[in-house]
């Protein structure tokens, strides 16, 4: 608000003209509303959001020893590079972004396009099915998953004995470990990433779809040529937020695996809270943590400036 | 295919084929998406031992009172369960209420420091809450509220998820109703509430389920403000059984299934409301 007689607490609309009422009892009102509406959430963001936020910064400049907090400079970011925990949380966060989304993606995608087919009955049921695993409580899937996954008598190892295979040490070996973390992320949220497909997929007018029946392509030519390129942003959202969250995973590899064994399934944010939480080094914690948001925030620039791109073309 | 179909008889056998595979492929993929809920829902009635005794059952067994008996007499099942009930009711109560009435304020008035508020809701979502725990940790120390409720439920009661989707459903409000309701002299509180409340009600539903949903599975920062036994929330008294030397896993399974249930129903119940809110706050622009 720059002049002080400006017309209008409205966000929308040209409104320049003010009814008399409202301009006499109501002028200033308006502008004091707009602070109990929004006042509430501005204090708790500034309270639990700014502030934490702020101190977490200032501490990842500072080291604690022996309840002494000292200012150490760019000390803690510098110590990353030659920690080889660290260094393997951003390998392992680089294979499950190689692998698993490109997977879950691809997966999702496969099953939006089933899903949307015309002729398909019951798709309410079905998408509420594939998304069951979205909502499922954290502890009960890595609960879940150990009693699946465990290596004597675990049902998997079962069936696989069964068909005349090995026990595998899904847990508790490091390969193994990474394979069973990506296969348990892909089964919670290749569903989540159907939904949205999907919807983005019936966003597409009926008449494209009749178009090119008309023009006498197959639906495999239909959706490869005509409605997959269109779906494009949809796709884009999808990897954009897996990658994010990719680089913010926390919640499964910590309640499946704790992050190990040696390491293997470790990200930097299960890294941080051990660093933080189990050997209380503060100020390495904040630095990690003030990693991720950089990574985050590059990862994210690239992929809107790529997607930025297309859009143009 | 059955009667109500139209026009079966001109499906292309090939066609027909085509449609059979995707119903096989459909079906394939809901197994691999249903089993670990059955497989929870069987082992919940069983005995440890016999969950990994080979064949493993498929049926439902006998023991299910027992497991509940020793849920209880371990974790206090039934005081747990009362705990998480009532932190996600208070905590969605308040946080749907506050993040409604902040969507409202940014959709419909220009104030000093909106942008700025606005700002800070988008950025909230690019931060990993992870980055916040050490300092928030340390400031529930300090003001001595380590384990207690408000600790768990003050910190994240301001959702930018939810303040978006709000403002979202409150930006194509007619401003015209707004005016002719302070023309007749309506408060702009009483306005918000009887007026414009109402009508964003798709928006609200979604809203207060993805809170409760999501405060109801929390679990590091339950887990790192309680620490009384008869504070826990649900996932933070289940984590304490995985921790032991032998590990209670039908228990567990029964904590687990209890757990997941209520979710589920509500899931199932506001299916449209949920996706439709996913969507409100995805796949637009």
């Amino acid at each position: 608000m720059a002049a002080p007689t400006a017309p209008t607490a409205l966000d929308r609309g040209p409104a320049p003209v003010r009814k008399p009422a409202a301009a006499r009892g109501g002028r200033r009102r308006p502008r004091l509303a707009a602070w109990i509406f929004a006042g509430p959430a501005a204090a708790l963001f500034a309270l639990f959001f700014a502030y934490p936020l702020g101190a977490s910064l200032l501490q990842s400049f500072t080291s604690e020893d022996a309840g002494t907090t000292r200012w150490v400079g760019l000390d803690q970011y510098r110590r990353m590079f030659d920690d080889p925990a660290f260094l393997k949380s951003l390998f392992n966060t680089g294979v499950i972004l190689a692998i698993q989304v490109p997977v879950m993606i691809g997966l999702g995608l496969a099953l939006a396009v089933l899903l949307n087919q015309s002729w398909l009955r019951f798709r309410g049921t079905w998408r509420a099915v594939y998304f069951l695993p979205a909502v499922t409580t954290l502890v009960a899937y890595a609960v879940v998953f150990q009693v699946l996954l465990k290596t004597d008598g675990g049902l998997v190892n079962q069936i696989l004995g069964a068909l005349g295979a090995g026990p595998v040490d899904w847990l508790n070996s490091p390969t193994w470990a990474r394979v069973s973390l990506i296969a348990s992320l892909t089964w919670r949220w290749t569903g989540y990433n159907a939904v949205i497909l999907l919807a983005g997929l019936q966003a597409i007018g009926k008449e494209q779809y009749e178009a090119a029946s008309i023009d006498g392509a197959g639906t495999v030519t239909t959706y490869l040529r005509v409605i997959l390129p269109q779906l494009r942003p949809v796709v884009l959202f999808c990897v954009i937020t897996s990658t994010i969250g990719t680089l913010q995973l926390f919640d499964e590899n910590y309640v499946l695996t704790r992050g190990g064994p040696d390491d293997a399934t470790l990200t930097p944010v299960v890294y941080l809270y051990k660093v933080g939480f189990q050997q209380l080094d503060f100020g390495y914690a904040a630095a990690i943590a003030w990693v991720v948001v950089a990574l985050i925030a590059a990862i994210s620039a690239l992929q809107y400036l790529v997607f930025g791109r297309e859009r143009r073309r | 295919m059955t009667p109500l179909t139209p026009a079966p008889a001109r499906v292309h056998p090939a066609r027909r084929a085509g449609r059979c595979l995707v119903r096989l492929l459909l079906a394939l993929g809901a197994v691999v998406s249903l089993v670990p809920f059955l497989w929870m829902a069987i082992a919940a009635t069983h005995s440890t031992p016999e969950l990994f005794r080979s064949p493993p059952p498929f049926l439902p067994g006998g023991r299910l009172l027992d497991n509940l008996v020793r849920l209880q007499d371990t974790i206090g099942f039934g005081r747990v369960l009362l705990n998480s009930v009532g932190i996600a009711v208070v905590h969605t109560a308040l946080s749907s209420l506050i993040s409604a009435m902040c969507g409202y304020g940014l959709a419909k008035y220009r104030f000093r420091g909106r942008g700025l508020l606005l700002g800070a809701v988008l950025m909230t979502m690019m931060i990993p809450f992870q980055v916040l725990l050490v300092p928030l940790f340390q400031m529930m120390a300090s003001v001595g509220w380590i384990d207690s409720y408000q600790a768990v439920i003050l910190p994240f009661l301001a959702n930018s998820f939810g303040i978006l989707l709000m403002r979202q459903g409150f930006v194509d409000f007619p401003d015209e109703l707004l005016e002719s309701a302070r023309v007749d002299g309506s408060g702009e509180l009483r306005t918000f509430y009887q007026v414009v409340l109402p009508c964003v009600r798709p928006q609200l539903g979604a809203l207060v389920i993805f809170t409760f949903m999501t405060q109801w599975n929390s679990f590091i920062w339950p887990l790192l403000m309680l620490n009384t036994e008869d504070k826990y929330t649900v996932p933070v008294a289940l984590n304490t059984l995985t921790g032991l030397s032998r590990v209670d896993y039908s228990g567990l399974m029964l904590g687990s299934l209890l757990a997941t249930l209520p979710l589920m129903a509500l899931f199932l119940f506001f299916q449209r409301q949920f996706v439709a809110g996913l969507l409100g706050g995805a796949v637009k622009g």
